[in-house]
């Protein structure tokens, strides 16, 4: 017993030797010269590559403002002339007469975008919230690599299914063929979103709901869904936005108008479309009054990020410990 | 190591009376073996409320608790301790089902709240989880005003009318010493209060629904000593009405608040037995270890 002892001294006093052995070779005073030699001897080389950075980068950003405004610029000098009363409230001239407008074009993109998001936002929302809270990891697995797809799949092709399944059978163009095929674009981004902003309501807050005698279901309406409302819509809003814009999925199923549509299962006019088919004709108005359709598109897709980052704002405010 | 064995012995109900002695046999020894037996000491203990019996838990293939047995007593104070990762948080929740939430976790054993096994198939969730409050050691009020956070189990219980809310609202967060600090900001974000306040909010918010047993997982870690002092006073309060049950890293505070004290480590009920007990003669010495601060 007693020699075992000794024996574990023994062992011991020799890993400390080893350890002096080590840090006498390294003093602290030598570290830290050398750390200091090292240090200047990078700093031109840091400092370069500092500057290089910062630079590069905002060079990066000032180009993406470039770009935006040099667009937004375009556009009002193009379109803002023909941004009058008669652009917003009137039918397109026939071909050779001047003025008109493309209030049917505007109308039926707002159709359109209503019937995208009575389409895009259930699903989507329920798909998300699905995902998040009650599916199998595997299911779910397979659920987002299909949404992934969806999300990369052109949106021509979107189009093309609404045609066959909607178009085709109906034997008719129609409004509600449109929203649906954009409807149909905004499940993927939607679910991803949804799920996203779901997931990362906290645990402690679930269990909290479920502590005080709540089922699941209303745990989820009422705190969970709440939580991440802000995200959610701003998800919403940012598919909404992109569809808004979409030409492709329109040329065969709303396919255009010139008129006011007469149902949602007839043919409607589209902004995108309008100012497709007004920017490739040979008429000088037509063309200014595709840069002014341009311009109130863009326009629209202003409002609704304003309106999205409201909703951001509102959930900041919400969690936020201070009022 | 036969840990178990020397445990099971130990009291697996505070004083002694219990309404039914168990006889099973488990290895060929009585489950539950009577040490003592002091007469005017059992008059004092109450019926345990919570029973049980050869709990084991399991996170997969991690097993966090080993053969647990115990009794928590009605309308007392029973304090977990034991050192980080023993299992306490584990034991309490099992007591309202929430471990019901993690995925591939595996529970075997019983546990009966009033003579009904928790765990058997038809018992109704919900229905525990309003009879048994949780508390959690981070305060986590619902983004909705003070008012809505204390009502809203009652409305989901279907409790619509206004004037009942009010004065059940009042009631609890009178029992939680929050009511003077809200009173004339009923309306205000829950989320606006300090920790402090929140967590008796939490409390509050529980209190509500009319539970019968009050779990806590450590209330007060997050929170300053006046602020601790105060939910300190509430739970000596509570447990005139409410069985509480509390984890806590605080051994003055386990003292302080509670009648009897469970010790675990590494997932097993060393030692369960009346507070003053506990701290003054720990039998095991692995208990006097962990109060004596030799790890832990
Ligand atoms: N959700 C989980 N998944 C997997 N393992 C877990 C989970 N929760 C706890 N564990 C493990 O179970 C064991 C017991 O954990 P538990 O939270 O019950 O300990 P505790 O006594 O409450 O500790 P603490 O004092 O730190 O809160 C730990 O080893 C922990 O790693
Ligand atoms: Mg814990």
């Amino acid at each position: 017993m007693n020699g075992r002892k000794s024996f574990k001294d023994d062992e011991f006093s020799f890993d400390m030797n080893t350890m002096t052995g080590i840090s006498s070779a390294w003093s602290e005073t030598k570290i830290k010269e050398r750390v200091l030699t090292q240090f200047n001897q990078t700093r031109a080389r840091r400092n370069i590559i500092n500057a290089t950075a910062v630079y590069g980068l905002s060079f990066c950003a000032i180009l993406v403002l470039f770009c935006l405004f040099n667009i937004i610029f375009h556009l009002l000098v193009q379109g803002f002339s023909s941004l009058n009363r008669d652009f917003f409230l009137q039918l397109p001239k026939p071909v050779g007469e001047p003025g008109g407008g493309t209030a049917n074009a505007i109308v039926g993109t707002l159709i359109l975008l209503i019937v995208a998001v009575l389409v895009g936002v259930p699903i989507g929302l329920g798909a998300g919230i699905y995902l998040s809270e009650y599916a199998h990891q595997r299911f779910a697995q397979a659920v987002r690599f299909t949404t992934d797809v969806m999300n990369g799949i052109p949106s021509i092709v979107f189009g093309i299914f609404a045609w066959t399944i909607l178009v085709v059978p109906f034997k008719s163009f129609s409004a509600l063929s449109g929203g649906i095929a954009l409807g149909i674009m905004m499940i993927p981004m939607i679910t991803r979103t949804t799920e996203g902003f779901v997931r990362m309501v906290p645990v402690p807050l679930r269990e909290a709901g479920l502590a005080i005698g709540t089922p699941k279901w209303r745990v989820i309406k009422d705190i969970v869904v709440p939580s991440s409302l802000g995200g959610i819509v701003t998800g919403i809003m940012v598919s909404l936005a992109r569809v808004a814009g979409e030409t492709a999925p329109l040329l065969f199923t709303a396919f255009g108008n010139h008129f006011w549509h007469s149902s949602l299962l007839a043919p409607i006019a589209a902004l995108p479309l309008q100012i497709f088919s007004y920017a490739i004709s040979p008429f000088e108005d037509w063309h200014r009054q595709a840069w002014a359709g341009a311009l109130v598109l863009i326009l629209i897709v202003f409002v609704i990020n304003l309106c999205s980052s409201y909703f951001v704002g509102r959930q900041r405010r919400m969690f936020s410990s201070h009022k | 190591m036969n840990l178990n064995d020397q445990t099971i012995g130990n009291d697996i109900l505070p004083g002694d009376i219990r309404p039914h002695i168990n006889t099973e046999l488990q290895n060929g020894k009585p489950l539950f073996v009577s040490h003592r037996k002091p007469l005017e000491e059992s008059l004092e203990n109450p019926i345990p409320q919570i029973m049980v019996k050869e709990l084991n838990f399991y996170y997969g293939r991690q097993k966090a608790l080993s053969k647990v047995s115990l009794g928590i007593p009605a309308k007392k104070a029973t304090a977990l301790i034991g050192p980080s990762g023993c299992g306490k948080s584990t034991l309490l929740r099992t007591f309202s089902r929430m471990n019901d939430l993690i995925a591939n976790a595996r529970i075997e054993g019983t546990v009966t709240i009033d003579g009904r096994n928790i765990y058997d198939r038809d018992t109704d969730v919900v229905e525990l989880r309003r009879r048994v409050g949780m508390v959690f050691q981070k305060s986590t009020p619902f983004p909705k005003s003070i008012y809505d956070n204390v009502a809203y189990g009652l409305r989901i219980v279907g409790i619509r009318d206004k004037k009942t809310l009010d004065q059940i609202v009042e009631k609890s967060l009178r029992q939680a010493v929050l009511w003077e600090e809200v009173k004339d900001n009923l309306g205000k974000s829950a989320l606006a209060l300090s920790g402090g306040q929140q967590q008796r909010l939490c409390i509050a918010r529980a209190l509500a629904v009319g539970p019968e047993i009050l779990l806590m997982d450590e209330p007060c870690s997050a929170l300053d000593p006046n602020a601790t002092a105060r939910i300190e006073e509430l739970i000596f309060e509570l447990k005139d009405d409410y069985t509480v049950v509390i984890v806590t890293h605080n051994m003055q505070q386990a003292v302080r608040v509670s009648d009897f004290t469970a010790f675990l480590y590494l997932g097993e009920l060393i030692e369960f037995g009346s507070t003053q007990k506990i701290f003054t003669v720990p039998k095991d010495r692995r208990t006097e270890a962990y109060l004596t601060g030799k790890f832990g």
